[in-house]
């Protein structure tokens, strides 16, 4: 911390440079809790492109597939065509309200316990102190000089950060391609060069963000703990030094010494010692605080150690440190939680949800699109009539091939016919066969006698002919040479 | 400003001393990793300079060590479609123009190039979507050709124009101008038009037309048929349809009686290479109003007098 007599002297540096965090080993409630949720989210991660889910002959087997090269998204049972991206803007205004509730609810919990950069944070301190040994271990080998033990270390160190990293960016890419065949591929070099370029990529920011940026990204990179600073109110839970119990501060034996004099807070710094990001959470709430708890549980041992009440430092609201102060209770948790922001965020979420599921289930998987030819508008031909041109899209969006009958409603005395049939021996409907999980493209043909007015209305109706009968339609307008001209 | 400088005590930084309305912003030192990622840019920048095309100098820009343009990329990346569509491109080439429907991938590719190549050549007269443009040339949409709609027939005329005086194979006929060489007087005229009128439905007969009729088979039935059927050997349009390419009302039938156009197509051939142009013909012959069934109808009449298909 500056002093004001750092302004009498020179300037203060431009410049900081990191100062080492070496973040000591705790166990307790919320450790624990980090170590599910660690176990959770890498493994979702790195198993998920694993998991296979049958979908018949004409689509991958792989449960959770971006089939960019195809412009597929599938997610089990779920398959989403491009047009379909609502659904994922869907799941991304979700994630939106979701991160507004949670923030409103207990602050930035996202940050200390979900993020992957967290999670990867934590599991390279893991590794730290692994091979490293524990906090003071770790900071007598990093101010020690190069013996050829440290170098053994440092080697060994960086070999398990790369693998750790090197499986991390191989996952990535496991998510786009088939799991299994990208595998074989990507170690017998017949991958695409995209492939590789991601993996090398992925490797190095895992590596660097993991090993070494570490706090610096939630510090000085990431815009989350911004924005979620201010989605915060006085009714959300802070991690909290509550300094009212702890100040002042004095040991045990000072304590003793002069009763009633000190606070519980016995200034031992395991909190700061616990710390992942290198700060003291005594100094009151602060950007670089992910609140990820572990100085709860560092402090909560230390408490029970000296035979004090737990909770010195805890999950804790503005409001509540205010009435805590003024000597009242805290209100109970749950009343913190349920609150009306909260339950409005949640009915929202829960709102886009329901309506995201339910229209997946109402969706139908046989699509008509239809485009009338402008250049040109209609044709006339030689027998008087005059015939308009249109451009066909069929989406078949189930994995099976289709046979349809296209058919059209509003023009009695008008034929329709295909490309690669004839006008000689047109009806008002034609048959197509589609092939499975993919989009046809065909030219319309419609002659209708040459008098009738410029613009006319009709229908086109696709339909399946293979038990499915549900289908598309489409009005477009059939066009006539102005009368007059 | 400095004399205003203060350390914050909320977070003990120094301020920079500026203020706005009590607001003031803090002297956040910045992190060193970001000064060497920012040395790093810079030796970057060095490196990029070197090896890639940068400084702008008189000519040109220097080139760069490693000798990369975008135009050399741009080139790379069309010989590379180019080997890509290879196969298609030489299956088409190999394939008899009249068996491309039989095969409908090659078919589609056909149209796909076609349609490109039409793009660049074609529109300039027959417009974007083949229609034409009314009293000047032909729709190529329509069910009525003036030298046939298969395909064998649509590659020719592309191949060898239509009217390219020094060129033996090219399409030609002569109407002759029977108002401005006066080979029929005014009156005359405006009878023949009276006939093709009625032949094509759009009066009823008259005196006129009666003594039109006796004009058409003596001046014009030897090109457009005895019933104004037309005559594809020679070009001579239909004239009892709905289709007019100068005009179908009295003014304009005189106005290409008295003075016609006899319309001139460039031969492509000497321009485009065969593939192009047979893809550029099955994109016409697609493009609705293509005709079947060519192998047969060949068959049956045989060549041409003059060697035309």
């Amino acid at each position: 911390m500056a002093s004001p007599e750092d302004l009498t002297g020179g300037p203060a540096s431009l410049y900081e440079a990191r100062k080492g965090v070496y973040p000591k080993k705790v166990d307790g409630r919320f450790r624990r809790f980090k170590w599910l949720v660690m176990a959770v989210t890498l493994a979702i991660y790195y198993v998920t492109p694993w998991l296979r889910w049958d979908r018949g002959a004409y689509a991958p087997d792989q449960a959770v597939l971006v089939d960019l090269a195809h412009r597929r998204f599938y997610m089990f049972q779920i398959e989403i065509w491009p047009h379909e991206f609502y659904y994922v803007a869907g799941l991304l205004i979700m994630a939106g309200i979701g991160l507004f509730l949670v923030t409103s609810a207990v602050g930035r919990a996202w940050c200390g316990y979900a993020c992957p950069q967290t999670v990867w944070t934590d599991l390279f301190q893991h590794v730290d102190r692994l091979i490293d040994g524990d906090r003071n271990a770790q900071i007598r080998l990093a101010n020690g000089p190069w013996t050829a033990e440290k170098i053994a270390k440092r080697g060994l160190k960086y070999a398990v950060y790369l693998a750790i990293a090197f499986w991390t960016g191989g996952a990535w890419i496991l998510y786009f391609a088939d799991a299994p065949t990208l595998t074989q591929d990507f170690w017998t070099g017949q991958a695409a060069p995209v492939a590789y370029g991601t993996v090398a990529a992925l490797t190095a920011t895992t590596f660097v963000l993991g090993g070494f940026m570490r706090e610096q990204v939630c510090i000085y990179m990431c815009p989350w703990p911004r924005i979620q600073t201010a989605m915060m109110d006085e009714k959300s839970l802070l991690v909290t030094y509550k300094e009212w119990r702890g100040e002042p501060r004095g040991s045990v034996k000072k304590a003793q010494a002069h009763p009633g004099a000190f606070g519980d807070c016995i200034d031992c710094n395991q909190c700061v010692a616990v710390c992942p990001t290198g700060i003291d959470i005594r100094e009151g709430p602060q950007i670089g605080c992910i609140t990820c708890a572990l100085c709860i549980d560092a402090c909560d041992g230390v408490m029970a150690q000296v035979g004090r009440p737990r909770g010195l430092i805890d999950y804790c609201t503005l409001d509540d440190a205010a009435t805590e102060k003024a000597g009242g209770a805290a209100r109970p948790v749950r009343q913190t939680l349920l609150r009306p922001r909260t339950i409005v965020y949640f009915s929202i979420w829960c709102a886009i949800g329901a309506a995201m599921l339910f229209s997946l289930g109402q969706r139908t998987r046989l699509d008509l699109a239809v485009q009338h030819d402008r250049s040109p508008l209609y044709v006339q031909l030689s027998d008087g009539h005059i015939r308009n041109s249109y451009t066909l899209k069929l989406r078949n969006m189930e994995t099976r091939p289709r046979r349809v009958e296209v058919a059209m409603t509003g023009l009695s005395d008008a034929k329709l016919w295909s490309e690669d049939g004839a006008r000689e021996n047109a009806g008002q409907r034609i048959q197509m066969t589609l092939p499975a999980d993919s989009v046809t493209r065909a030219r319309l043909f419609v002659a209708a006698p040459g008098a009738g007015p410029a613009r006319q209305d009709f229908t086109l109706m696709a339909w399946g002919l293979d038990g499915d009968p549900r289908g598309d339609s489409e009005t477009i307008q059939f066009d006539r040479p102005e009368t007059g001209q | 400003m400095a004399e205003q400088q203060r350390i914050d005590e909320a977070t003990g930084t120094r301020t920079v001393g500026h203020e706005w309305d009590g607001i003031e912003e803090l002297d956040t030192p910045m992190p060193r990793w970001w000064l060497w990622t920012f040395y790093l840019t810079i030796a970057w920048a060095a490196v990029y300079v070197v090896l890639y095309p940068a400084w702008p100098m008189v000519n040109s820009a220097t080139r760069g060590v490693i000798g990369w343009s975008s135009r050399g990329q741009l080139e790379q990346e069309l010989a590379a479609d180019a080997t890509r569509r290879a196969p298609v491109v030489n299956a088409i080439a190999a394939s008899p123009i009249a068996e491309l429907p039989a095969r409908p991938e090659l078919m589609q590719a056909a149209v796909q190039g076609g349609g490109a190549a039409f793009r660049v050549h074609c529109v300039q007269c027959h417009g974007s979507g083949g229609a034409g443009v009314q009293t000047l040339y032909p729709s190529l949409t329509d069910d009525d050709w003036l030298w046939g709609g298969d395909l064998d027939r649509i590659d020719y005329t592309i191949t060898h124009g239509i009217r390219n005086p020094e060129h033996p194979a090219t399409r030609t006929s002569l109407m002759p101008a029977f108002g401005r060489d006066a080979i029929l007087d005014a009156r005359q005229i405006a009878d023949v038009v009276s006939h093709v009128r009625v032949i094509s439905g759009q009066e009823k007969p008259s005196a006129s037309s009666a003594r039109g009729a006796t004009l058409f088979e003596a001046n014009c039935a030897v090109c457009h048929g005895a019933n104004g059927e037309g005559g594809r050997q020679v070009g001579a349009p239909k004239l009892t349809d709905a289709i007019w390419l100068y005009g179908g009302d009295r003014a304009s039938i005189a106005a290409t009686v008295a003075n016609p156009r006899n319309g001139v197509m460039p031969r492509w051939g000497e321009r485009l290479d065969p593939v192009t142009i047979k893809m550029l013909a099955a994109y016409v012959y697609s493009l609705g109003g293509g005709e079947r069934a060519p192998a047969t109808v060949a068959a049956a009449q045989g060549q041409g007098a003059d060697g035309q298909p």
